[in-house]
């Protein structure tokens, strides 16, 4: 069966009708080793096409290569959820001409169901496909788990391409995206370099500030109301944030606390919680590790997600809607709750809110883990450098030298000092940190706008500009 | 108040200057063991301007100074003094001559340096020796507030394995706790080594506890939690002090002499006792729970 | 007043330490700077170690410092082990 197979990227570019100033997306399971962006822009490029809007779940340091097409004018436009520090670094010091667009990871399905971001060629990386599109991040020598981001993509593409390594016979059993969307299915050697895709496995923090932050945040969920069955939990793949799923396991398993679900990005450490009765179900938009990628495969209380059912706010209804605790991180903090993950302090792009907002939004108790200062610059400031999470959403800030309640929280407050939590004023934070490190010189930035960052529900929350050239 | 004591590697800055955030009621920075030759001078200058330049917000700090058969102690005791640190550790103190010796060396760089505090000393007791020679170290000199066991070298020293379960150590700690207690001054257990077992080093935390110890080393702050709450006084205990307190003042005031409380007799020493569990209760903010 | 006669170096490039290279200078103090967090405190950093080199008596030396965020009294061990293990 031929089906819908063609003989290159090149192929199923002309195929797909791809012209100048048109959107071409991309989804990111395969994280820093992914290599289908580069082979797809790279024969855009060789096609002539320009002037396109690059519009990708995510950008890695991987993706360099798009600095090129961007001095040639491939690439004028990008919208992206999360950008690492090297592309971040660029783009800040003003390599791009229009502003990046960062939406959140629930905001972009919205944008592109919604129409406010729509896309004429959806490229989706498959670790397994057969002939005619049916696939699935599960199997093959570049499986990367769920494929949730890239649901939106092939949903509401014009055109969808499937780029794999692995093609199988008709039908793939278990695929994640149906044929139905897909259009075209090309057979490369390799997606990309497992090494980049998933880490092995990841290690419980040793730092001992990191295990500080942890138990306080363990002790917050404890006194917070919330840990009973029926608890629902998300948290990030930072070392702090897996210390304390550590730590939230032991006390569930110690209290017979039998829990609803694990969300979000999931790592071994939300699978070990599963296995031993912490949850019922894990809820999966992307796997960080190979512990993730063989429970998504081989648990059936393991289910993938759409980015859509994730977190989109314009759906019937997602999942962070129904979340109790997640704990997130930030670069910076300030004195209103505002958090920064988008850039550094010294205004240099090198993230994004990722889920950060979405969950923030929904969770019942969303906090912040992130110590008092690192290397030398404090985390709580009067004002963040960008704000890619309001401090209307954030309820707890933890940090090793004590815990800020936001005031709109009195109850919780009362809760944890009645715990015997050391709950001081955020303020103090700032000025413990600043005892500490001296008051930092904030650097100045020049006045052209280089990236926009537009909230899960499509209003512009803030600006980041352009800082001087290294 | 002084329960746990956390061993800081003092030649690892980002430890050091994130030490008064570690939960233990006093830190040890580590110039011995913790540093390796060629960084005996860094690790001294690193702590040494850590005491003069950080605010460590006020927390008891104790550094662990190399021992006297080495080069190194000398200038360490000269350039922390200069700091003043609440207490030196002297690890290896075996003969009571020891300690009498660091002691001279501290009141000379004391004056020297003009001190307007007496530094204190707690000997690190990890030979046969010390152990047997535990109450002359512990009356050496008044400057001894406290004896702390270090089960790693002593074992090595008995010739030993050093286990979890530590029965190879039960005498060196019986006999240092009573040493400690007949010197009157305070007396602290050796560090669980194992910073992935949590279970081993509670049960640990508890041994050291029943036998008497006022508190316990770790190297891991990990421990710290377990050796601060089993350190401290239950709910329990605090209630019946103050049962005790006001049963001695209800009794006071009716001119009784003999005091019974729960149907047994109150002797002198369950009132200390209480003073001491009062005491404590105030220093971590407990209180009486609602009756 | 100390003399830099030979090359020396203390410190780590770990986080929240500082490199610190020192060698004999030619005249007056040479001292070249990178650090992690230059925009924000790379004035303070120079004046710290321009005082501790006062204090310790260099007029003439020739300093590097690889900064990852290190607080002053760090900067300050740092500079002063790299002047004791490189002076006369």
């Amino acid at each position: 069966m031929q089906g819908k197979v063609v003989g290159s990227i090149r192929e199923a570019i002309v195929l797909s009708g791809l012209r100048s100033g048109m959107t071409v997306s991309f989804h990111h399971h395969l994280r820093n080793g992914d290599y289908v962006l580069n082979l797809v822009m790279e024969q855009i490029a060789a096609l002539g096409i320009d002037h396109l809007t690059v519009h990708a779940s995510s950008l890695f340091d991987i993706h360099a290569p798009l600095l090129d097409h961007i001095k040639s004018h491939v690439v004028t436009k990008i919208q992206t959820d999360y950008m690492s520090a090297r592309l971040g670094r660029a783009i800040s010091e003003g390599a791009m001409e229009e502003p990046v667009e960062f939406r959140t990871h629930g905001g972009r399905p919205s944008a592109i169901e919604t129409g406010a971001a729509p896309i004429d060629v959806a490229f989706i990386a498959a670790p397994a496909s057969d002939s005619m599109g049916n696939c699935s991040g599960k199997y093959g020598k570049s499986a990367c788990g769920s494929l949730g981001y890239a649901f939106p993509d092939a949903m509401h593409a014009k055109k969808v391409v499937v780029i794999t390594d692995n093609l199988v016979p008709y039908p793939l059993v278990g695929w994640s995206i149906p044929e139905t969307y897909v259009d075209y299915v090309v057979a490369v050697d390799a997606i990309g370099d497992p090494a980049g895709i998933v880490s092995g496995t990841t290690q419980i923090t040793r730092d001992p500030i990191g295990l500080m932050m942890a138990s306080y945040a363990v002790r917050v969920i404890q006194h917070s109301g919330l840990l009973k069955d029926g608890f629902s939990f998300q948290t990030g793949a930072g070392g702090a944030s897996l210390a304390a799923a550590k730590f939230l396991k032991d006390v569930m398993v110690r209290e017979q606390i039998r829990g609803s679900f694990g969300l979000g990005g999931i790592t071994g450490y939300l699978v070990d919680m599963l296995r031993e009765g912490c949850f019922e179900t894990l809820l999966d938009v992307q796997c960080f590790d190979l512990k993730a990628v063989e429970s998504i495969r081989t648990d059936p209380r393991h289910m993938e997600i759409s980015a859509s059912h994730y977190a989109s706010p314009t759906v019937r209804s997602s999942a962070v809607d129904h979340l109790d605790v997640v704990i997130l991180g930030a670069t910076e903090v300030d004195t209103d709750f505002n958090v920064n993950v988008h850039t550094d302090s010294g205004g240099s792009i090198m993230g994004g809110s990722g889920g950060h907002s979405d969950t923030a939004a929904g969770a019942k108790l969303a906090m912040i883990i992130a110590p008092l200062f690192r290397a030398r610059l404090p985390i709580v400031t009067d004002r963040v450098t960008c704000i890619s999470t309001p401090g209307r959403d954030i309820d707890v800030l933890v940090t090793q030298a004590g815990i800020a309640v936001n005031p709109r929280q009195p109850e919780l407050q009362d809760r944890l000092k009645q715990a015997g939590l050391p709950v001081v004023p955020i303020e103090e934070l700032k000025t413990a940190a600043e005892k500490v490190t001296g008051v930092p010189t904030r650097p100045a930035h020049g006045n052209r706008a280089v990236a926009k960052v537009i909230s899960r529900t499509g209003e512009l929350l803030d600006t980041i500009y352009n800082i001087p050239r290294r | 108040m002084r329960r746990s004591m956390l061993f800081i590697p003092g030649n690892t800055p980002n430890l050091v200057v994130n030490s008064p955030y570690l939960g233990a009621d006093a830190i040890i920075f580590d110039l011995e063991d913790a540093v390796s030759p060629g960084e005996k001078d860094a690790a001294r200058i690193l702590v040494r301007n850590t005491l003069r330049y950080l605010d460590l917000g006020g927390q008891e700090t104790i550094v662990r100074i190399n021992a006297i058969d080495t080069d190194y102690w000398q200038k360490d005791v000269e350039e922390m003094v200069a700091q003043g640190p609440d207490l030196l550790m002297l690890p290896k103190s075996s003969r009571p001559e020891d300690v009498r010796t660091v002691d001279e060396a501290i009141t000379r760089a004391e004056e020297r340096a003009g001190a307007r505090r007496r530094i204190r000393l707690m000997p690190l007791i990890e030979t046969a020796l010390g152990v047997e020679n535990a109450y002359a170290v512990a009356t050496a000199s008044p400057r001894v507030a406290a004896l702390f066991l270090g089960a790693e070298d002593l074992t090595a020293d008995l010739r030993c394995q050093r286990t979890k379960e530590g029965r190879e150590i039960e005498y060196a700690r019986t006999r240092l706790v009573t040493a400690a207690r007949a010197a009157d001054i305070d007396v602290y257990d050796t560090p669980f080594t194992d910073v992935n077992d949590d279970e081993g080093a509670w049960r640990d935390v508890e041994t050291a506890r029943a036998l008497g110890f006022t508190g316990k080393a770790s190297i891991s702050p990990r421990h710290i939690q377990a050796i601060n709450t089993v350190f401290s006084p239950s709910q329990e205990e605090v209630d019946y002090a103050y049962e005790v307190m006001e049963a001695i003042r209800m009794a006071k005031e009716q001119g009784r002499g003999a005091i019974a409380l729960r149907g047994k007799m109150i002797d002198a020493p369950i009132v200390a006792r209480a003073r001491r569990t009062l005491e404590m209760a105030r220093e971590i903010g407990m209180e009486r729970s609602e009756a | 007043m100390a003399e830099i006669v030979r090359k020396a170096a203390a410190g780590t490039l770990e986080s929240s330490d500082v490199y610190v290279e020192i060698a004999p200078g030619e005249a007056g103090i040479d001292l070249e700077l990178e650090s992690v967090v230059k925009e924000q405190f790379g004035q303070a950093i120079e004046q710290v170690v321009r005082q501790v080199l006062q204090e310790q008596g260099v007029t003439c030396a020739r300093i590097r410092l690889v900064d990852r965020g290190a607080l002053d009294c760090v900067i300050r061990a740092r500079v002063e082990t790299a002047i004791v293990r490189g002076g006369e």
